[in-house]
């Protein structure tokens, strides 16, 4: 699921060390990026490609991971044998594409170990949804649905980067959040075609995780620090607005014909200019719970801790001395 | 569902059932809390290959005449579910559950083996397919077993001290019921003394490999009870929290 690196870019000035980069191979570089080929990891890079994309994949790993939380409280509460099994193998792919992306930001030197350690510690971030809690199972649903929808959206635009290692891990997590979107748009059509009970659940949990949503892809770009290097080097294939607004073309429809409705009075489709006009989200929050104050921070921090802590015994019994570690190439 | 059923298939494929349900349960709680991601996604994928084959087992029952597989599986109570206990312990840390794992697919592969030649051809139909997954989950087993149990000290001692804690659990998957003479004579499985027999020599096999030593095992008392609806006191918080959303409405199409 996930997606949304954008969110946590601090391209701080976005020039930082560039004038200590070899003029010549900056330019051979630009011009391949330009030509549309990949950056391998042996490959030349400027430090501060190689420092954002570190950045960019290992929050995309986390979110993966801790994205798994949320959902995975819900595969010992899925109703019935179909949706435990479906949800016990969707929320696997996820934990599948943090082992893929922890890989690919390896290739740029970082090890797993200290992106966890990271992790833990608070130095790196991940998608902010998941800071918010999933009380129902439909809250689960709608995140099977619509928050692999959104990380869909931000990930086909991100697998026509310039990094081949993300480029690749991404073709094959978007192949997978397909089939997500698929089961947790089937399980939100149950509920919202179901029982009172049901479509009460459903309703009330979109409810829930709208303002949520509105803030997934990243502050308005008018909001937005300057980004235009990422741009050219393909690190950032579309802006926040951008997304957003492919995202709402493509899902309030469905959730409307569904019956469901969202809590935003303000959100229509401007047939003029093709842009969604909605209210907009509140980035004061969402600034507040990126840095740690959500309602769910501490305690998704805690069992990654708490797994980090117990496992710790079988990563020590796993390693020799003979044996030393080894970045991945690809 | 009385527990002791007339149908000697009824009471054997509930035992196999409840078993592969409880424990692709428990497995199915590591997401997320692995000592590494690759065992998070291991031991979910042998929690679906259990679930998976808890459902194929309800489903035989159902066409013996039991309830949907659905209703059986998250409508029932504690003392109506026939698994044994060692499968509703909780998953504790990583060295119980490899354990339990080990000790327990070593059984399961052992007892499917010996299923796909059972008198009752539907059952051993589906052995001799879950056979071959079965074989990749002790595979599994045997390579961390190995692994952990010839590495550190620290390894090694949590590796033993959850061995000599789970054994006389891991006996009582042999615990039998009023049925086996039946079982046995049908031909419909070699029965539970036959498998624990064969059982113990697998797992000493590969024990052997390791810095672990096998506890003597006559000097242990199994724990039984499971087969009989006696469970402990595990269980029934795991079927309330399975069957939370189901029974929010268990007339609903979820």
């Amino acid at each position: 699921m996930y997606g949304s690196a954008s969110t946590h870019d601090q391209p701080t000035t976005a020039t930082t060390g560039l004038e200590n980069e070899d003029p010549i191979l900056l330019a051979e570089f630009e011009a391949r990026i330009a030509r549309g080929e990949k950056i391998e990891p042996s490959d030349w890079m400027p430090a501060l490609y190689r420092k954002q994309l570190t950045r960019m994949i290992e929050q995309h790993a986390h979110s993966e991971i801790i994205g798994s939380l949320p959902e995975g409280t819900w595969i010992t509460r899925a109703p019935g044998f179909r949706r435990k099994m479906a949800q016990m193998a969707k929320v696997q792919d996820e934990v599948g594409h943090a082992q893929l992306l922890y890989s690919a930001a390896e290739t740029l030197g970082k090890t797993r170990e200290q992106m966890l350690i990271d992790l833990i510690n608070g130095k790196s971030k991940y998608s902010n949804v998941f800071n918010y809690p999933t009380p129902t199972w439909a809250d689960s649903n709608v995140i099977s649905w619509l928050i692999d929808a959104g990380a869909i959206v931000n990930q086909l635009a991100n697998a026509k980067g310039s990094y081949g290692p993300y480029c690749r891990a991404l073709d094959r997590i978007c192949a997978e959040e397909a089939f997500h979107l698929k089961y947790g748009h089937d399980a939100v059509v149950h509920l919202a075609t179901g029982t009172p009970i049901q479509r009460k659940m459903i309703q009330e949990a979109l409810n829930r995780w709208w303002p949520a949503i509105m803030t997934f892809f990243g502050p308005s770009d008018k909001m937005s620090v300057h980004t235009e290097i990422l741009m050219r080097w393909k690190v950032k294939m579309a802006s926040n607005d951008e997304c957003r607004n492919q995202f709402l073309d493509m899902y309030v429809p469905k959730i409307w014909e569904i019956g469901l409705t969202l809590p935003d009075p303000n959100l229509r489709k401007n047939e003029e200019t093709g842009q969604w006009e909605f209210t907009e989200p509140d980035w004061e929050d969402f600034k507040r719970v990126i840095n740690g104050d959500g309602p769910c921070n501490a305690e998704r921090i805690a069992v990654r801790r708490a797994a980090e802590e117990n496992g710790a015994w079988v990563r020590r019994a796993l390693l020799t001395p003979k044996m030393q570690y080894v970045r991945p190439l690809a | 569902m009385p527990l002791t059923s007339q149908d000697p298939r009824i009471d054997l494929m509930y035992r196999l059932a409840d078993d592969q349900l409880i424990l692709g349960h428990r497995n199915s709680e590591w997401n997320g809390l692995g000592p590494i991601l690759e065992e998070d996604i291991a031991f979910s994928s042998m929690a679906q290959d259990k679930l998976g084959h808890s459902l194929q087992m309800y489903s035989m029952l159902h066409a013996l005449g039991e309830a949907e597989p659905d209703t059986v599986a998250f409508t029932r109570n504690a003392p109506q579910f026939h698994c044994c206990q060692l499968v509703e312990l909780p998953i504790g840390e990583y060295d119980f559950s490899l354990t339990r794992h080990f000790l327990f697919d070593h059984a399961e592969l052992l007892r499917f083996e010996a299923l796909a030649s059972s008198s009752y051809e539907p059952l051993a139909q589906v052995a001799r397919k879950l056979r071959g997954e079965l074989k990749y989950h002790a595979l599994h087993a045997n390579t961390w077993m190995k692994r952990l149990g010839t590495a550190t000290e620290e390894a090694i001692e949590r590796m033993q001290h959850s061995l000599n804690f789970t054994l006389p659990y891991a006996l009582g998957i042999f615990e039998k019921t009023d049925a086996e003479p039946e079982i046995i004579s049908s031909g419909l499985f070699v029965g539970e003394d036959e498998l624990k027999s064969r059982w113990l020599e697998s797992i000493t096999k590969v024990l052997a490999q390791t810095a672990l030593e096998m506890p003597e095992v006559t000097t242990l008392t199994p724990v039984f009870g499971g087969r009989h609806g006696q469970h402990t006191e595990f269980l029934q918080p795991l079927l309330d929290e399975m069957a939370e959303v189901f029974r929010l409405d268990p007339t609903a199409d979820w």
